[in-house]
């Protein structure tokens, strides 16, 4: 882009990225396995949260229904390696079908100019259906290839094998250093995309998509080009719970996981990629301690926090965080800086 | 200003053409029957009272409406029914009447999202900084527009309709708001756009059209009254009764 802005922008993006990096490196030294393990399915869960930051905090697309493709992602993954006998393939193509399903999904929502809200009915409408279908594939009957559906179930999940050896299955050690460096990955990729020309006219549209329109820009063709990549996004996210959980079962589609994608990107803040990434941890850090103890529920803690951010911090974490430190800066030097520059823009 | 220039010369290519354009709301004809024509180069401002149809009509050029029945042509080609990103496409810059910009972005961003509409890289960046010299936005270059006045704020957006250097500019009421000198200093930029551009301006402002109009059309219950000069406009009688009547 043109303005300083954004260099600083992908400045923090590659900070944040080589924090990343250092915990990936750290964790499984310091870590139980059973921990280890655990942060390979919220991992998976922080990719779906930055599917979500992505297409709604910047392309402005409120998807109630970001975890469809989530959950499309882990099953195609799933019934395609134990079909295809290895998962190299089958990571590829549970991105290609979710992307392939929110493209056309998305082309009827968008060139169908389906407004805001519907959007969001739609989206979870998908979803609900998929959780309904998916829980009735009990029977042996329903089967795709060599993989039962397994209904309510689920359909066990194969880990992550090495791409030239299919039988090199990876110890849990190993899948959780590839789930790391698929979400630095993908949020460096969201980092870089924001920037960019395309990126930016997601931006623009989300602030004003009649001006977008107007200075030639076919805002429907944007909307689902990021739409898509928010769903191959989040496949990617699929398939690493997947990994982490060992198993993927109808339970994705429901309602509360599809409400909790939208508490995190809330929590976490619009407009930015890290939050919702930080706030996915966060909240599942305390849910899984709070489900250790008996005397609160579960559910009303999440509702309260909830509210509370709804009501007192309407920005979310990393947005408040952000321009409190920009006030804090710019108290004193700015005014005078302000001051100085005047004459020169006059001229 | 020469007034005497005012469609006279009508040998020029027309670059826009309505032929029998109608609008209809349920039972009401916004736009009845309208029969326009602009020339290359040209400049022309539409008038008329509240309700006269002028708003209704931009919108059925620009592709924001389809038209009920009619034709609108723009350099030969029928745009009837065209997006309005289709339009603009064709190199039409337009300013909606309510300042459409990107709030939460800088002027300077939402300048450099036009320009990169059609140039490259470097290109779109010096456009950039050139329009926002020639539209004097230097000191607001990195502000948020959400946050400037109205006034600014309508310069942003005519500084994004001149970065992507349209041949054909169709604005809404520009002056709308403004104060006195920012209303004199849109008048001066909309005849600098004219050098390269044909325009259509949609006005109420009857002190702004006498800084900027050469021809004039007058509309009144969805139809054209008039059109001719300003001066002719207000010495003629029914002119006056409809419009610069009810004013006074």
């Amino acid at each position: 882009m043109n303005g300083s802005g954004t260099i600083r922008e992908m400045r923090a993006t590659l900070v944040f990225a080589a924090l990343g990096i250092v915990f990936m490196l750290a964790a499984p030294h310091v870590l139980q396995l059973f921990t280890i393990i655990n942060l390979t399915t919220v991992i998976g869960l922080a990719v779906l949260a930055l599917s979500l930051a992505l297409i709604w905090g910047f392309g402005g697309i409120l998807c109630f229904g970001q975890v469809a493709f989530f959950g499309i992602g882990g099953y195609a993954y799933t019934i395609a390696a134990i079909n295809f006998g290895g998962t190299s393939w089958a990571i590829l193509l549970a991105v290609a079908v979710a992307c392939a399903f929110a493209a056309l999904l998305g082309y009827f929502i968008f060139y169908g100019r389906v407004s805001d809200v519907y959007l969001g009915v739609i989206t979870l409408t998908v979803t609900l259906i998929l959780f309904s279908l998916m829980r009735r594939t009990s029977g042996p009957e329903f089967k795709i290839g060599k993989s039962l559906l397994g209904g309510f179930n689920g359909i066990t999940s194969p880990p992550i094998n090495l791409p030239w050896d299919t039988k090199a299955l990876l110890s849990p050690e190993h899948v959780f250093y590839v789930a790391m460096a698929a979400l630095i990955l993908c949020f460096v990729f969201a980092g870089w995309l924001v920037t960019t020309h395309f990126g930016r006219v997601c931006v623009s549209i989300r602030e004003n998509e009649l001006r977008a329109e107007l200075l030639g820009y076919d805002t429907r063709a944007y909307k689902l080009g990021i739409f898509t990549i928010g769903a191959g996004i989040a496949a990617i996210g699929g398939v690493l719970f997947c990994n982490g959980v060992g198993r993927i079962t109808p339970d994705v589609f429901s309602l509360y996981n599809a409400a909790l994608t939208i508490i995190w990107v809330i929590v976490g803040g619009r407009g930015t990629l890290i939050g919702p990434v930080i706030a996915t941890f966060a909240l599942f850090y305390l849910t899984s301690s709070l489900g250790a103890q008996s005397q609160l529920n579960n559910n009303l803690v999440l509702g309260i926090i909830l509210i509370v951010f709804v009501l007192l911090v309407p920005k979310g974490i990393a947005p408040t965080v952000i321009d409190w430190a920009n006030a804090k800066r710019r108290r004193g030097p700015v005014r005078r800086r302000r001051a100085v520059r005047k004459p020169e823009g006059v001229k | 200003m020469n007034m005497a220039v005012a469609g006279k010369i009508r040998t020029r290519d027309a670059v826009v053409e309505t032929r029998g354009l109608s609008m209809h709301f349920g039972g009401v004809r916004a736009v009845d029957q309208v029969d326009f024509t602009l020339f290359d180069k040209e400049l022309r401002c539409l008038i008329g009272p509240n309700g006269a149809g002028k708003s209704t009509f931009f919108k059925c050029l620009t592709g924001q409406l389809v038209p009920s029945e009619g034709e609108v042509r723009i350099r030969g080609i029928t745009t009837t029914g065209a997006e309005p990103h289709q339009v603009a496409s064709m190199g039409v810059g337009i300013k909606t009447q309510v300042p459409n910009v990107f709030d939460g972005l800088s002027t300077e961003e939402n300048i450099w999202l036009s320009a990169r509409r059609w140039h490259g890289q470097a290109k779109a960046r010096t456009l950039t900084s050139d329009t926002i010299d020639r539209l004097r936005l230097g000191d607001i270059r990195r502000s948020t527009v959400g946050r400037l006045a109205h006034g600014q704020r309508q310069w942003v957006e005519l500084g994004m309709v001149i970065a992507a250097e349209p041949w054909l500019v169709l604005l809404d009421e520009p002056a709308a708001g403004m104060t006195h000198e920012e209303t004199a200093r849109t008048a001066e930029l909309i005849s600098e756009i004219n050098n390269s551009a044909a325009l259509i301006v949609v006005e109420h402002d009857m002190q702004f059209i006498r800084m900027i109009s050469r021809t004039v059309t007058l509309f009144h219950e969805g139809r054209i009254l008039m059109e001719d000069t300003m001066d002719a406009i207000s010495s003629d009688k029914r002119a006056r009764e409809v419009y610069l009547g009810h004013r006074a």
